[in-house]
This record gives structure tokens, sequence and C-alpha cells, in this order.
């Protein structure tokens, strides 16, 4: 089969049908939709399709290669577990959004070029904004504002930097590109906006909690992944990336420790996850890079399934806040249950996803001899677990028991979170079917048992931490309130910059003003008094004083005639 | 979203049972650290092979992770309304 038509195209052009399909049938041909896709994707073989001649360049709209190949297969498996967790909306609009950002990501994973990755780097950007409007509020309007801004700004700067890179190169391809010049750093700046590098991140933490409780699941899966894959595709092996993901993995968790919004603690633990794959691709080796797509592979399907357990809570109390949940197991067993396997997928535990995928980059740092950023790495899955593994549970299912009693989740979304579920057991118990997706062969056994014992001492450890602590009273409560972080920097620092500058100019108008009014007033009455009738300028002169000036210039040319 | 009605126990409402499962967990740790003393754990970093290196990390990067989360709430922490207080900001 020709493959020269994209594959994203069947979800982009089959998304503007949804608005005037009927009830059921529409729910058939959304759900059929990735299910096609994938069936193409299947049928056509890999290399380069769809090639354009453009202003003297080719763009090749399809280029299928192992590393897309993998992320375009888990982002169609993301797309049709998305729409199934949000089957029972009767937004249109959503749907239609969700399903042309799902195809835009898709177009991007594919992306033979740069000017291509761009077209589709912008589209993912506005479609996804609808998700944060679509709660139609006025904070959502203003977050998606704020979203849509940094993510066209990050489309901006792969733009700039792919030109500079065809200007030096003559080529537009997307390969590898590297730090060697300033478009290389362009670019990764571009891409580091998506994949949340630190100081760029904070878009994801200000708009992924305010979207909708089904739309967040879609915006999980998609823009940090593509930033990824992105960086994998062009900057495998960059060694600055290895700080930057440290700091990455580091960081967000202790804001996650302190924040109450529950879908906001899974925005930072995000980070923190997407800090372990910044860090396999910056070291680069087969093994680092294996491992980094591995775990985005992982990820996506366990933070989709905790973030659609918090989706589901938000859903039917109407709250996703720490301080106000609690007891909610006793309503929402199975959702409880979900949300558990997530939790044990994130933290890595044995028989669970993460622990396949997060242990190669770990193995793969050790081997590089980075005995420091190892160091950070195994603090930072201690703390992933604290936060993501048990608190998220914990402050949502179980804590004190707030009264609140609601139904379960409706059976679509436990449909979604059960297949999703099942996935992370699934590659936690045969990693072979994942491992086999990967773009290098794969020599790593995960189930040693010095590893197995390793990691269990450290999570069942870190649970008693929590324990204590609790028992202690000495955890933090779940307080209501927010806490700064780098968005802290244009949300107050520069709004109040706005402020204070637009006061000081219009003071500074006003104070000039009123010394130009008194000047003005001067300037006038001099003009006046010297064009008054009687004013010296248009006072008549006797003609003798004209002889008499005439007389003193002669005079003073005769004196300097005879100095000179 | 009503307030509670139903009057049904559950296993976890007993004070009780959350101290048996704090116990169990104290045990399955010591358990857990126990296979230290017979297992020689293969490690890439020598310092890893420890006894007990894992569960001791795991512990106390978790209390460390706690106590200075805490002490950056008082240089973080904002009322909930803290950007909406001046209505003009988007």
């Amino acid at each position: 089969m020709s493959g020269d038509f994209p594959v994203a195209l069947i979800l982009i052009l089959g998304a503007v049908l949804i608005p005037v399909l009927p009830g059921l049938l529409r729910k058939a041909w959304m759900l059929a939709l990735p299910v096609i896709a994938f069936g193409y994707l299947l049928a056509i073989p890999h290399g380069l399709h769809g090639q354009v001649e453009l202003l003297g360049q080719t763009l090749t709209l399809m280029r299928v290669d192992k590393l897309s190949f993998l992320f375009g297969t888990i982002f169609l498996l993301a797309a049709l577990l998305s729409v199934i967790y949000a089957l029972h909306v009767d937004d249109t609009m959503q749907h239609v959004a969700g399903l042309v950002y799902a195809g835009a990501a898709i177009g991007a994973v594919f992306a033979g070029d740069l000017m291509t990755l761009f077209i589709y780097w912008e589209l993912t950007a506005v479609s996804s904004v609808l998700l944060v409007w679509a709660r139609r509020g006025e904070h959502s309007a203003a977050t998606g504002m704020r979203y849509v801004i940094v993510q066209l700004m990050s489309g901006m700067f792969l733009l700039a930097g792919a030109l500079l890179h065809w200007r030096a190169t003559g080529s537009l391809e997307f390969g590898h590109i590297g730090l060697s010049n300033t478009a290389g750093l362009l670019i990764l700046i571009g891409f580091g906006i998506k994949s949340a590098f630190p100081f760029l991140h904070n878009w994801l933490m200000d708009a992924y909690p305010e979207a909708t409780p089904t739309g967040t699941v879609f915006l999980s899966a998609f823009t940090t992944k593509l930033g990824i894959y992105a960086l994998a595709r062009g900057f495998a092996g960059t060694e600055e990336l290895v700080w930057i993901g440290t700091l990455m993995a580091a960081f967000p968790i202790f804001y996650a420790v302190i924040e109450n919004d529950l879908r906001r603690v899974l925005a930072y633990s995000m980070n923190n996850q997407l800090g372990f794959m910044v860090v396999g691709i910056g070291i680069g080796t087969e093994l680092a890079l294996n491992g980094a797509v591995a775990h985005a592979f992982a990820d996506i399907i366990f933070k989709g399934l905790l973030f659609m357990s918090m989706g589901a809570v938000l859903f039917r109390t109407g709250t996703i806040k720490g301080s106000e949940l609690g007891g909610l197991y006793k309503s929402m067993p199975w959702t409880t249950g979900f949300c558990i396997v997530g939790a044990a997928s994130i933290s890595a535990f044995p028989l669970f996803s993460g622990f396949v995928t997060k242990s190669m980059i770990m193995s793969a740092a050790a081997m590089e001899g980075m005995t420091l950023q190892w160091l950070v790495l195994l603090f930072a899955s201690a703390g992933v677990f604290h936060h993501a593994g048990i608190k998220i549970p914990y402050f949502a299912f179980f804590a004190h028991d707030s009264g609140i009693r609601c139904q379960e989740a409706p059976r679509n979304m436990l449909v979604a979170m059960g297949i999703a579920a099942a996935l992370c057991i699934g590659i936690g118990i045969f990693p072979g079917a994942l491992y086999a997706l990967l773009p290098y062969t794969v020599n790593y056994e995960p189930y040693t048992a010095s590893h197995v014992v390793a990691q269990t001492q450290l999570l069942f450890y870190s649970a008693l931490a929590f324990a204590v602590l609790m028992r202690t009273g000495i955890y933090p409560p779940e307080l209501k309130s927010v806490n700064l972080d780098s968005d802290w920097l244009y949300r107050k620092a520069g709004w109040g910059f706005v402020v204070t500058f637009r006061l000081a100019l219009t003071e500074t108008r006003a104070g000039l003003g009123g010394i130009i009014e008194g000047r003005r007033l001067a300037i006038a009455d001099f003009l006046l008094r010297q064009r008054r009738p009687e004013g010296m300028l248009m006072r008549s002169w006797p003609t003798g004083s004209m002889a008499l000036w005439v007389m003193v210039m002669l005079l003073a040319y005769l004196v300097l005639y005879y100095v000179g | 979203m009503t307030p509670s009605t139903d009057t049904k126990k559950y296993w976890l409402d007993e004070s009780a049972n959350v101290t048996k499962l704090y116990k169990g967990l104290w045990i399955a740790c010591g358990l857990l650290i126990a296979i230290d003393l017979f297992l020689h754990r293969h490690e890439d970093f020598d310092f890893a092979t420890v006894f007990g290196f894992h569960g001791a990390y795991g512990f106390f990067a978790c209390v460390a992770l706690v106590l200075a989360a805490k002490q950056l709430r008082k240089l973080l922490m904002r009322d909930e309304d803290y950007y909406d207080k001046d209505s003009h900001e988007r």
C-alpha cells in the first residue's frame, strides 16, 4: 500500500465530520478513526512517503521508521483511550478539538522535514487550547490565552531555527541537529518549551489542571511527548540535556508535595517523568535512548490513567482539591483501584510498566559513570512514589472521610481506565512486546533479583517515611493555596511591571504636560511681547537708526581690514 | 454529591485497623531489609551494595523532601486567589 496519504489527515479530516453525525453514529465514528488510522499505519512499509516539491525543497509528509512508528502507535492508542474516556461528553467542539489535536501530534511525528514539523507543531497548539477554553470560565479563558501564547512561541523558535538551519545546511530535513550553532540552539529552545524544560515549564502546571476533565487526558498524552520525540530525533547525545533532565526530575517533586490541586500534582510529576526521558536522550547511548522512548510510551499510558482517575473524581464531585477530598474509595472503588495501578506504574513497582522502562535510563546513567546524576534520579524516583504514588490516591480516596458520597465514574470512563490499567500491568509483566518496538535492539533484563529487591526496598521505605510523617503529624496538611512558580514572572512581576510602567508613563506625561503647559505660556507670552504692535520686532524704527547701524558695520569692517 | 448518609462501616474506618496496617508496613520493611543479609546485590556502583542502602536512601530522601517542601511553603505559598486579586490579570 502506498503511504503517500498522511496518517494524520485521517484523524484531522475525520474530525470534521463529527458535528454533522447523529448521536450513536458519531460515537462509532470517533472510535473508528484511531483504529482505521492504525490499520493504515500497519499496512504501509517503512520509508519516505508523500514527498512534495516546494520552492526547491523536498517536503516529506510521511517518514515511517522505528522511532516515528513507535510514537505514532502510542499516540493513536492514546487517542483511542481518550476518545473512549470522553465518549459521554456532549460538547462536540471538544471531540473535534481532541481528534484534530491528536492528528496534529501524529502528523508532527511523521514529518520528515522541519517545515512540515512546524505546521503540525502549531496546529497542536491551536487545537489543544480549545480543550482548556472548553471549560468556559473566566479563569480558563485567561489560562488558555497564556498557554497558547507560550505554545505558539515555541513554534516561532522552531521556525526561526529551521530557517537558519536551512541557510546553513541547505536542507530542511529533520534529522540530527545538535547544538553546534544558533540554529540548533533556537530549535532546542522550541523543543524545550514543549518538553517543559526548567523555567520553560510552567505552561504545563498552569494549563493542564484548568482544562476539562476529559480534555486534560488528551493534553497529557501529546504535547510534552511530542517534545520528547523531537528531542530524541534531533538532539540525541547532547550532553547539556543530562543536567537539564536531572534538574527537571528533581525540582518539581518539591512543588508536588505542597500542591493542593491534585491534577496540578500530576502535572508536576509529569514534569519529573519528562526529566528522566530528557536525561536518557542526553546520554544518547542505545540503552539510554531505548529507555527514554520506552519510558515515554509507558508514561503516556500511566499518566493518562492517573489523569483519568482524577478527571473522574472532578467529574463526579466537582472538586479536585486535596483539602476537600478523602474517603472516596467508598463511592468509587473501581476508580480507586485503577488509580492505584497508575500510581504503582509511575512509581516503578516491579510488575508495573514504569519498572521496566525507567530502569533502562537509570542503568544507562550508571554505565556512563554519572554518579551524582544517578543519585539525584534515585532521589527523584523515591520522591515520585511519595507524591504521585501515595499522595494522589491517599488524599483523594483515603485520608479522612470528607463525607462526599457520589456515583462511581461513568462506564465509558471505567472502560478507558480499565484498558489503560491492563496495559500498565501487561507492559510490566511482558516487557518484550514493548522492547521489540524500540529503535535499537534491547539487551536489557529488568527482572534480576538485585534490581527487584533494591527497587522494592526503595519504595517500601519511601512509603514508610510517608506513614511515619503522617502518624507524627509532621506531614504538611493539604491547604487551600497557590504556590509561586516561574509563571509568577509573567503573571505577577510582568503584570506588575506593566501596571507600574503604565502608571509611571501616565504620571510622567501628566508631569511633563504640566511643565510644558507652564513653558508654553511663558513662550507664548514672550512671543506675544515681541510681536505686539509696540513689541520689539513690530515696532517701527526711525531711518536714522538704520544709517547708524550701517555706519557701525562699515567701521567694524575698516578695523578688521587694518588688523588683518 | 451528598453528605454522608450511609451508615455502612468500612474496615478502614476502624482506627485500630489503620494501626494494624501501619505495623504491617514496619514488618514488611524489616523483612525486605533482611533480604540484604542473604542476597549479594549486583549494583552498578559499589556504594549501593552496602547493607540497606536503598531502604535508607528511600526513607531519608522522602523525609528530607517533605521537610524541605514544608520550608518551601513559607516562601512560595500564597492565598488561593493570589493571582485573581487584580482582575485585569490575563
